[in-house]
Formats: structure tokens, sequence, C-alpha cells
């Protein structure tokens, strides 16, 4: 698995890494719906094009992850994949591969409810890149 | 950054670098060297360094690592320089405690208990993404958010009296539903009427001991006797309208080139069309999240009659109080001497008003607020009484439960290979689950021993004790 959880006291957080930020983003999104749910069960049956601006890029993921955290939150969808078309410091477009949640066939691993802003950080390292992310859960 | 002792409650950093106002923790020896290995600290310096922040940034006892502010923090703000901020409220907007006294007797129950649990859990919609027997029309969500208990009350969930006993009336007046985001109606409109997951619970329990026989008398509590105490807030409403206001205002301070020490920081001025908006939306999702509770306290009733086969008369259930511990409020407080409007955050903090403030019932302003006080499943809650020395010191505010102490990944491993509903059965509790990783997450060891808490909260004179109340049966989401 290229990402790790974080102890945080009252919430879970993650570090994702990437060869590049195209794959950092994808693997961001991917690593969120894994806390989510078993994307194995997961056919992407649908999938849909997404634009998302951000100030730098943390900001740009924070905003990124919110938009896919709002599939399950408000549309009751579960993302299985992520393919990043374009990415700047400060705009991406994406297309989302995604199912309708069916309670008989998705178990909820947990429940994450927002993608904070905390202790955020993007970073260019020997390997590529690093992310950390906290969330509420 | 140096801590420094300043008497047997009360822990201080000294104002230094961008601090405005030196931060101030209220704690106990043994619960302060927990506080100094997390980054609870450099939070509440962080708190320190908002403009128009007044006399102190605050932690309660139950203080632990949040995001942004620390959860068990107080901060107040100056209304004309001062800043309104959504993370220094939380994501679960009106976060709250409701709890309801009854006629019945522990022995009455006894018999019952597993009937009763099983009832319950079967009738209250909880757990992810769970949705309420309550499904409103876009008109009705808004009239809801407007109007909060009364909504409810109105609609049959519960009496007039009920409105009486809730902070502020279960209202914010200045709520405007116009405020709120689209995606927050739409990620809240098919939630009333459900508990949710993580720490919130529904708990039937007895009084266990009392401390202060007078208090307890005004609040209705009698030893022995059985009480419904129920944790829950606004749900995704709350939770998306402090997301949709973080990125915006995230955004607006980039763009003036104002610094924040961390993002989730992210405030306006109370005054700015920002922030007044944010306000208009988290009056919004407090009076939706007071509806919430009222809506779950009345289904609660109901199934305690059914299951248990009595009358409305022979239980006589009356709500004895309900609290917020995640808001932001306008209220009148002595700074420098002088009477000052300013705007109280509260994050995992619940007010604390003492005996004869103006905002108090008729029936409690000689004892002062109740305040509830959660703690894990296996031990204790308590309900305390607001005390002077909260207007003096903390902005009429007190801790408001019990405090992480182990990160969830921690609390699994310790509850690894350990059966810990059979561990609560054994110690008479029984507790009725959806979540798979629900039971090890919340387990009691996850949490600060609550009776530390409010001995401190006791001891410096912010509240006072009046009941320690024992669990029987918990469903949890």
């Amino acid at each position: 698995m290229p990402y790790t959880l974080i102890d945080h006291t009252a919430d879970i957080g993650i570090c994702v890494t990437g060869e590049t930020l195209t794959d950092l983003f994808a693997e961001a999104g991917r690593a969120m719906f894994d806390q989510i749910t078993d994307a194995a069960k997961l056919s992407a049956s649908h999938s849909r094009e997404i634009e998302i601006t951000g100030i730098d890029r943390p900001d740009l993921l924070v905003n990124f992850l919110r938009e896919l955290l709002c599939f399950w939150t408000i549309d009751a969808c579960l993302v299985k994949n992520v393919r990043i078309r374009y990415i700047n410091d400060a705009r991406l477009t994406a297309d989302i591969h995604f199912d309708e949640f069916v309670p008989e066939t998705h178990e909820i691993l947990k429940d994450i409810k927002a993608v904070t802003y905390h202790g955020i950080s993007v970073n260019e390292t020997d390997a590529g890149w690093e992310a950390m992310i906290i969330f509420d859960v | 950054m140096e801590l420094t002792q300043l008497d047997e409650f009360r822990w201080e950093i000294k104002k230094q670098g961008p601090m405005r106002v030196p931060a101030r923790i209220y704690s106990s020896p043994s619960m302060i060297e927990t506080i100094k290995k997390e980054e609870t600290l450099q939070q509440l310096v962080n708190v320190a360094q908002l403009p128009g922040i007044l006399t102190a940034a605050l932690a309660m006892p139950d203080i632990h690592w949040g995001y942004g502010f620390p959860i068990g923090g107080v901060a107040a703000f100056d209304c004309d320089e001062g800043v309104i901020s959504p993370g220094g409220v939380g994501y679960d907007i009106n976060c709250g405690v409701r709890l309801a006294a009854t006629n019945l007797t522990e022995a009455e129950v006894q018999p019952r208990l597993e009937d009763l649990v099983n009832a319950l859990f079967n009738a209250i919609p909880c757990g992810v993404g769970s949705t309420g027997s309550v499904r409103l029309s876009q008109t009705d969500l808004k009239k809801a958010l407007k109007t909060g208990s009364r909504w409810a009350v109105e609609n049959g969930y519960g009496e007039e009296s009920d409105i009486h006993h809730t902070e502020d009336n279960g209202c914010m007046e200045d709520a405007d539903p116009s405020a709120v985001t689209d995606r927050a109606l739409d990620r809240g409109k098919n939630q009333l009427g459900t508990l949710g997951s993580g720490n919130h619970f529904l708990e039937i329990g007895v009084v266990d001991e009392i401390f202060d026989e007078p208090a307890a008398r005004a609040f209705g509590l009698t030893q022995g006797h059985i009480t419904v105490l129920l944790h829950t807030g606004s749900r995704g409403l709350g939770h998306q309208t402090c997301d949709d206001f973080l990125a915006s205002m995230a955004k607006r301070l980039h763009i003036d080139g104002v610094p924040v020490p961390d993002r989730q920081l992210a405030c306006a001025r109370i005054s700015s069309p920002s922030g007044e908006k944010y306000y208009r939306a988290m009056s919004c999702a407090a009076n939706f999240a007071w509806a919430n509770r009222q809506i779950l306290m009345y289904q609660a009733k109901e199934v305690l009659m059914r299951a248990l086969n009595i009358s409305p008369r022979s239980l006589a259930m009356r709500l004895v109080y309900d609290v917020c511990h995640n808001i932001a409020k306008f209220e009148t407080h002595t700074v420098n001497g002088k009477k000052q409007r300013v705007c109280v955050h509260r994050k995992g903090a619940t007010r604390s008003f003492p005996p004869g403030h103006p905002a108090l019932c008729a029936e409690y302003k000689q004892v002062g607020q109740p305040i509830l006080i959660p703690g894990d499943m296996g031990t204790a809650s308590y309900v305390l009484a607001g005390a002077e020395g909260s207007m003096e010191e903390t902005f009429g505010s007190t801790c408001h439960g019990a405090g992480r102490v182990l990160s969830r990944t921690a609390a699994k491993k310790a509850a690894h290979g350990r059966s810990l509903s059979r561990e609560l059965e054994d110690k008479g509790i029984l507790v009725r689950w959806t979540g798979r990783t629900t039971m090890a997450e919340e387990m009691p060891d996850a949490y600060k021993d609550v009776s530390q808490v409010v001995d401190v909260v006791h001891g410096s004179g912010i509240s006072r004790k009046v009941v320690r109340l024992r669990p029987l049966a918990v469903v949890k989401g």
C-alpha cells in the first residue's frame, strides 16, 4: 500500500507518496476511499469529470479530496479510481470512476466526515512526492 | 515554550512572540503530563495569535489535540477587532448533550434492560450515513433551521417545557437559511432524527451519587432513578457548513495577504460580510442540532413506554437540560473590569452560567445552569451546575467530557483480542453498536478519567459537581 496511517488522538491521518504530482493526487484519492470501503468490491460503473482550483498545492489537494468526499457524503457514491488529466499548482482536472452505494454489496469501514487543513503538507522528496492529510472522522 | 504552574489547577504559557494574549490551562498534575506530549499546547498558542482575542486562550481539563483549535478550547473575541472562525467552532456545529429524568427506578428497569436496549437500538437510526424517519421538503427544512427546537415541538416531537430547558431556548435567533450552502442542505436533508456515528450515543443510566442536594432537587434528579442521556449534533449539515466556510475564508485570507499559523484557523472579521454570513449559517446548523436532539429524545421516550409497557404518567420523563459544546455566541462578559459584548468560541467546551444569570429559566435561577458531562461508556457521566468562577475566569465556560487520551489506532491495538462488550456486560452495562470499529475506538481506555476532569472544574470554581450518573445501557453509532 503506497500510503500509511498517521496517529492523531481524535482523528486519522494518512501519509501518501507518488512518483509524480499526478500519482500523488490520484493515490491520495484512492487512499481516502480505501479507508471508507473495500475498493475490490467496486466496479467503477460510472465516471464524471471534475475541475478543482486552489491557492497552492496543499489547498488544491484539500479541495480535491473535499470534492471527492462529497461523492460519498452528498451523493452516496463510492470512488474506485481517479485519473488526473491535468494538474499544476493551482488547478486540476480529473476523471472520477465510481459506483452508487449499495448497502448489501459495499461495507462502510470508516466514516470520514471532512478533510482538514490541519497539518496539511505536499512536499517534493528525493523519491518523488509526499503528502500528509488529516481527516475528521 | 515554557509552561508555568500557577496553582493546584491552573497552568500558563506567558505571552511571547506573535501571541496577543497568554494561554491558560485548567488541569491536574497527572493530566498535564499527557497534554505536554501532544501538539495541543502549540494549538492553544496558535489560537492566542488570532486578531482581537481577549484576556487569554483557555483550555479546559479535557483538552486534547484537535485541528486548528484544540478540543476543549475557549476563546473570546472583541466584536470590532476580533474574528469568528469555523475551525474554532468545529465541524459538528452544536454537538451537544441532552439529559432527561424519569420516575422509574433501577430495580424496575433492570429485569427488562435487554429488551429495552434492543428496542432503542432498533428504533433510533444510528451509524454511518443513517437517515431518519423525518423526511422534510426544502421549505420545512428551512423552517427547522430557522426555529430549531420550536419547530420540533410544533411538529409533535416533545413539549413546550422542553424549550425552556434548552440552552438559548433551542434556537439561535440570527439563523438565516439563505446563508447555508446548497451542499450543506443536501447533506442534511434526510438526517434529522439520526444519532450518527463516532462518539455519539444514547445512554440509559441511573443517578448513582448526589453531591449537591439542593441543585439535584432543582434539576429533578433523584438517587436511584433512571435517566436518558443523548449526545449528538448537526450531522452532515453542520460538517458541510464548516467545510464550505473554511474553504471560502482560507481563500479570502490568501487574497488579502493575511497569514494564519494554521489554515484550519481560517477566520473572518466578525463584522465582515463573510463573518456575518458564517454566523447566520452556523446558527442554522445549531438549530438543526437542537431539532435533531429534540426528535431523538421524543423517540426514546416512545420506545421506553412501549418496551416497558407503561403510561406517560408512570414514566414521567422530562427534560433536565440540553447544552451545546461546539459553538460561537455573542455574550456579555467583563473584560479589564468593564462589561463588554464578546464573541465566545467554545470548541469542546460547555457554557457554565452561575446562579442568578439572566439567561437561566426560573427553575434554575437559584442553583445555576445544568451542565452535562458525558464520560466514557464504561464509567460515569456527571451533571454539574454553573458557578461564579466561570464568569470571572473562563467567559462562562467549563469542560465538555472526558477527552480522548488514545488515538483510534492505539485504541484498536489495546482492544485487540478482547471482548469489550463482554467486559462491559460483566460490569452491568449493555452496549449495542453498528460500526465495526466503533467498540474498539470508543472503548473506556481511550478516554481520560472523567472524574479527574470534573474534579478540576469543581476545584477551580468554574462549575460545581451535582450528580454522578452510572451507565446501564448504551446505543452507539
